[in-house]
């Protein structure tokens, strides 16, 4: 199956003040719900092991991912081939509750962004206050013209996840801002 | 003369000179000049000629206030025209050209315009031009466009190299201005803990203070300037940037500044501008002061400067504007200019000075050194062309009419005052005081800009509030007050002190001598860029004009690229005095961002080139671009109109695929298709509102077609509705429209049916959907194999899901081409695998694939309609005859309303039909019938419009559907539609279907 699947652009990267890596597949399934709900927090622990987040926040558990998108809305990562069954789970357990799982893997495109100015990069692009942005925390925002979501994935990384569409405009929209000599030295 | 000094020069240094061109002449600066220090001390006083007169003009302030110093820059791709010569550092390689001359700067044909200046007067265009109205184009446009105006476009070839970019930035208090308010105000707040971000426009902190000669805390300015630089910058929670310009301040503290990073270093892989974006909850402005001219005849020679300026040109650059210099003042400010002159070996004749005593501290000074002052006198006029020569003096409360005495010299000095910097307090709403003493508007702490708080975000300092004096304490309390509202923690340590000559009190003169006669008052320039003078505003009051702003549009005064900075008060007072009223009582303009010019490459930031906007990609794309797609925009997206092979036409390539597609086997990429999942115990319900038709009864596995409306019943969107299981649908929507759709329902659901259990999920783009279409099409997807596509398994309308040749796929039985069809839906990362196997499985079947150009051919051949083509915002369904998809049986739906209005029940609506040309050619898009007579406004009167237009490849002919008055009730009636060059086409109504009426191709 794996030389029938294809990310949105595989093995694109660059090397500017930050470098930037398309990150492959990754498997991703939407959840919508009443967040507050205490048969929904205990599906997710359940199923993913992962605590229910915050507003703007991340849970982990091992390879598994959950993010807060909206106040009924979260983003569940996980490895690719794994997202397929987990919606099915998901979606089994929830059975008879108000809630949509959709495994949604292929819809979008992702990006690792890594090096001390990140942020610097990031600012150019993205109306977001860096300055108090920690590991675990999410934004949904746009990219110049896109939408994205992007959170701390580790030191002095930021995952940034866009629609698959515009993957190439996102590509080329990170390395404009990555562009060696153009540092604002703000966040940096 | 203008020349450089042998010492001095605070801001230059003489071991790196920059060679550079004026007008192709070879000169030489120093590194730290500004390009008017560097044209001034190579004695090129005369820089440009103005506007409407074409009189020759020379540089006049030091700074972003200058009206006259504009040049075209570079060469190339990197020419630029009205760069400020003032604000623009010099650099090596600089080519720099005057503009606004004919044939050249030195020999200027126009100026013969000023020697007739009553026929330039204010309201001269609106006078001039209104009769007769023929002259306009072809006689007074012409000569117009020759005379007025500043720079040229850059070539329409020429492509800026360089790069630009924007950065959102926040912080709880921005201070803008460098200047000795400003980094107190800045070092105050930062030790409060707040989050500080300060901007100097120049290149240099500290402002004026060291060129005028201020002592801080008992030592030269300078030390505690470099001082408090290095505090600041050793602070965590401040940042500092030079060369960043506060270019308008916004609503809810958003603030641009405009960062000029490499303009003095072209070619290096800095970006050349940079726009700042930022949010600020308080705003600091310590935008400084900016002097006065006088208004006197000749106040526009070459020669003639800001008392101000030519003071920084002596201290900062070592560039003498003159040997002689006249001083001329109601102020005692301007003295330190003819001290500073004095002390660099230039000689001062005298300074004239309107008031009556002259006794402070400064014309002390000035007196101890020599210098002769002359009190209760004016300057009457100053004489010289291209520079000037000499000054007459005469009383200042006469009108002008005995000259006393004549002083030759090459430079006046003049300073008629000092007005704050209030632009960007004013620019989101902050309101002005008038300030007799001082004789300027100043801002008006009671009436701030307010936030979405009702308290006010922007505050004014030093002497951009007015304070000329006490500046750093009026800094620190104003920094005190914005680091209260943001709630910092700590207390801010004391201001520095100052000490300051005692300054006598400032006349106010609008007018030099008082009562100067009209020839005199006809040369005193109040806006030099527009060449706007005292008689001109005097006139516009004769003339009726009484509201500052119909006066400023008028006379022209204040519009120039400088806006006024300069011209505003003296205007102002001229028109008051005119009419007999307070300054306050007439007010100022409008001051509107930005403070100057920025450039449109930071405006545009990153966005050119391959990223000017998102093209969005379907997960086939590079294949179609390999494969000959000659690509169509659609929405985002580009979608190809059809594939061209060696030696095709457009036109050869859509007719092949027509024909392949009904003969063969046809493959479209449908990815773009919107594809939203509709979910919920309450989905039924809620798609029973969105469309006209019932969706609620359709079964699990089914599909049905449906129509979307909005509330005034006008179709918008259309598609296959499936439904997926109890809880859950699948829509359809158009490619442009996906997103909109998707917004429209969140709409509905968030704001008004908030109660309703749906849930929607845009999953436009997980999916890679393919149509087959063709008599062959099922016999391809047998090949692949895995899942049974029979007739009777799965029936035309239906869908299934399960693995096709190993694919994951949801396979829909729909057709938008009468053919037999499938829309085979994988999840996208599959979509390219998957296409290059059916092309592969297929190619013994004689596979093609084929554009939008041949969906749009086969679906008109079968009458479907099209949203965009049939539909323009203003057709309902029932025009397009789709009667029965519109339901009896609901209560409701968006747009049932509105289709029962008086116009949408009328029985004369243009409804859709066929049309066919007698001769067989193809209808021109969009042609209009015309029934021969004119309506009430001359045009032709119509009775119905081309929606869409083809040549069928499978008919051989051209076909075409229209909205026709009555059209239905009119079958086989032709109509006469009008073509090219007056020539009317005839074509009869027809019924739109044209192939397959009973749906036997389909239902195979």
């Amino acid at each position: 199956m794996s030389d029938m699947l294809n990310s949105a652009l595989p093995g694109a990267g660059f090397a500017g003040f930050v470098t930037v890596n398309e990150a492959g597949l990754r498997g991703m399934i939407t959840l919508r719900g009443d967040l507050s709900s205490p048969v929904l927090a205990g599906v997710l622990k359940d199923a993913m092991g992962l605590d229910m987040p915050a507003q703007r926040r991340v849970t982990q558990a091992g390879t598994a991912f959950a993010a807060w998108m909206s106040p009924d809305e979260l983003l569940l990562m996980l490895p690719y081939d794994q997202a397929g069954a987990m919606a099915q789970k998901l979606a089994g357990a929830l059975a008879g509750e108000f809630a949509t799982v959709a495994n949604v893997s292929d819809a979008r495109a992702v990006f690792t962004l890594q090096g001390a100015a990140v942020f610097d990069a990031l600012a150019k692009i993205c109306p977001v206050d860096f300055s108090d942005f920690a590991e675990g925390d999410i934004r949904r925002t746009r990219a110049a013209q896109v939408a994205a979501a992007l959170w701390v994935s580790g030191a002095d990384q930021v995952t940034l996840v866009c629609f698959r569409s515009v993957a190439q405009y996102m590509f080329d929209l990170l390395c404009a801002a990555a562009a060696p000599g153009s540092e604002p030295a703000l966040y940096a | 003369m203008s020349h450089r000094l042998p010492h001095g020069g605070r801001l230059i240094d003489r071991a790196q000179p920059q060679n550079f061109t004026f007008n192709g002449k070879s000169l030489t600066g120093f590194r730290g000049d500004t390009v008017a220090a560097g044209l001034l001390a190579n004695d090129q006083m005369l820089l440009g000629r103005s506007f409407k007169y074409h009189r020759p003009r020379g540089v006049v302030a030091a700074g972003a206030e200058e009206p006259n110093a504009m040049l075209g820059l570079g060469q190339g791709n990197r020419y630029e025209p009205n760069q400020c010569a003032t604000t623009t550092e010099m650099f090596d390689g600089l080519q720099a050209q005057s503009q606004n001359h004919w044939p050249s700067l030195e020999f200027d044909l126009l100026s013969v315009n000023s020697l007739m200046p009553q026929f330039l007067t204010a309201g001269f265009y609106y006078k001039t031009f209104m009769r007769p109205r023929a002259f306009w184009k072809h006689v007074y446009e012409p000569i117009i466009r020759r005379s007025a105006g500043l720079g040229k476009a850059p070539d329409k070839d020429a492509r800026d190299p360089d790069r630009y970019e924007q950065v959102y930035a926040f912080c709880d208090i921005l201070v803008l201005g460098g200047g000795i308010a400003g980094l107190q105000a800045a070092l105050s707040a930062a030790q409060t803990g707040a989050k500080v971000t300060l901007w100097e426009q120049t290149a240099h902190w500290g402002g004026r203070a060291p060129v005028d000669g201020m002592q801080i805390n008992g030592q030269p300015a300078q030390d505690w300037i470099d001082a408090t630089v290095a505090a600041l910058q050793a602070m965590e929670n401040v940042q500092l940037r030079t060369r960043c310009m506060g270019a308008g301040v916004h609503d809810h503290g958003y603030v641009l500044g405009y960062e000029r990073i490499a303009d003095h270093m072209p070619g290096t892989d800095a970006p050349r501008h940079r726009l700042w974006r930022m949010r600020a909850r308080q705003i600091i402005t310590a935008t400084g002061a900016i002097e006065r001219p006088l208004s006197f005849a000749g106040n526009d020679v070459p020669g003639v400067m800001l008392a101000s300026g030519l003071r920084d040109y002596i201290v900062n650059y070592a560039v003498a504007p003159g040997q002689r210099i006249v001083v001329v003042t109601n102020n005692d400010d301007a003295y330190r200019s003819a001290i500073v002159a004095v002390e660099a070996g230039l000689d001062v004749p005298a300074i004239i000075d309107p008031r009556p005593v002259v006794d402070g501290d400064l014309p002390a000074r000035a007196r101890a050194l020599g210098i002769t002052v002359l009190e209760g006198r004016a300057i009457r006029k100053v004489k010289g062309g291209k520079r000037v020569t000499s000054v007459e003096i005469c009383r200042q409360d006469s009108s002008g009419g005995v000259v006393e005495r004549s002083i030759d010299c090459d430079a006046v000095a003049m300073s008629g005052g000092w007005s704050p910097v209030v632009h960007l307090w004013s620019h989101c709403g902050g309101k002005l005081l008038w300030d007799d003493a001082g004789s300027f508007f100043r801002p008006d702490p009671a009436r701030p800009p307010l936030g979405a708080d009702g308290a006010g975000f922007v505050r004014a300092c030093g002497a951009a509030n007015g304070h000329l004096q006490d500046v750093l304490a009026d800094a620190h309390g104003c920094a005190q007050a914005c680091a209260q509202a943001t709630q910092a923690p700590g207390q801010p340590d004391a201001p520095a002190q100052m000490e300051t000559p005692a300054e006598a009190p400032m006349q106010a003169v609008w007018m030099m001598p008082a009562q100067a006669s009209y020839d005199l008052r006809m040369k005193m320039w109040l806006d030099y860029q527009n060449d706007v003078k005292v008689s001109d505003v005097q006139l516009a009051a004769r003339e009726g004009y009484q509201s500052v702003e119909h006066t400023k549009r008028y006379t022209t005064l204040g519009m120039a690229t400088d806006q006024g900075k300069l011209s505003n008060i003296n205007g102002l007072a001229i028109l008051s005095d005119a009419l007999g009223q307070p300054i306050p009582a007439t007010g100022t303009t409008t001051f509107r961002p930005p403070y100057t010019p920025i450039s449109i490459g930071a405006i545009a930031g990153e966005a050119r080139g391959p990223i000017f906007q998102p093209l969005r990609r379907s997960p086939v794309h590079d294949w179609h671009s390999a494969n000959g797609a000659d690509w169509e925009p659609v929405g985002q997206w580009r979608r190809p109109f059809a594939y061209l092979r060696a030696g095709e036409t457009r036109h050869d390539a859509v007719n092949r695929e027509v024909k392949n597609t009904r003969e063969n086997v046809g493959l479209l990429d449908a990815s773009t298709l919107g594809k939203i999942l509709v979910r919920g115990p309450d989905a039924g319900r809620f798609l029973d509102m969105m469309y006209t038709n019932m969706m609620s009864t359709l079964k699990p596995g089914k599909c049905r077609y449906g129509l979307m409306c909005n509330e005034n019943g006008f179709l918008m969107d259309d598609g296959v509705v499936a439904r997926l299981d109890e809880d859950s649908f699948l829509v359809h929507t158009t490619s442009g429209g996906a997103d909109h759709i998707h917004g429209w329902m969140e709409d509905w659901l968030q704001c008004e049916w908030w109660d309703w259990q749906v849930h929607t999920v845009n999953l436009t783009e997980q999916f890679a959907q393919f149509a087959v279409v063709g008599p062959k099409a099922r016999t391809l997807l047998e090949r692949l194999g895995g899942m049974d596509v029979s007739r009777d398994t799965l029936p035309f309308m239906e869908w299934c899901e399960g693995t096709l040749g190993g694919f994951d796929a949801r396979v829909f039985r729909i057709s938008f081409s009468g053919e037999l069809s499938f829309e085979i839906a994988v999840p996208a990362g599959q979509g390219r695998a998957f296409w290059d196997r059916l092309m592969a499985e297929g190619a013994d079947l004689g596979i093609m694939p084929y554009g939008t150009e041949t969906l749009h051919i086969l679906r008109a051949e079968k009458g479907f309609i099209m949203i965009g083509d049939e539909t323009d915002g203003t057709v309902i369904p029932q025009d397009l005859g789709l009667n029965w998809a519109i339901s009896k049986k609901k209560a409701d739906f968006l747009g049932k309303r509105g289709m029962e209005r008086e116009a949408m029940v009328n029985p004369d609506r243009w409804k859709l039909v066929g049309v066919e040309t007698l001769d067989g050619s193809v209808l021109p898009h969009a042609a209009l019938a015309v029934t021969g007579g004119k309506n009430a406004n001359g045009q032709a009167q119509t009775e119905g419009r081309v929606t869409s237009t083809y040549y069928s490849a499978n008919l051989g002919r051209g076909i075409a559907m229209a909205l026709v008055r009555n059209g239905p009730d009119r079958m086989g009636e032709v109509l006469n539609f009008a073509g090219d060059a007056g020539k009317d086409i005839k074509a009869r109504i027809i019924d739109p279907v044209l192939i397959d009426k009973d749906g036997a191709k389909q239902n195979v």
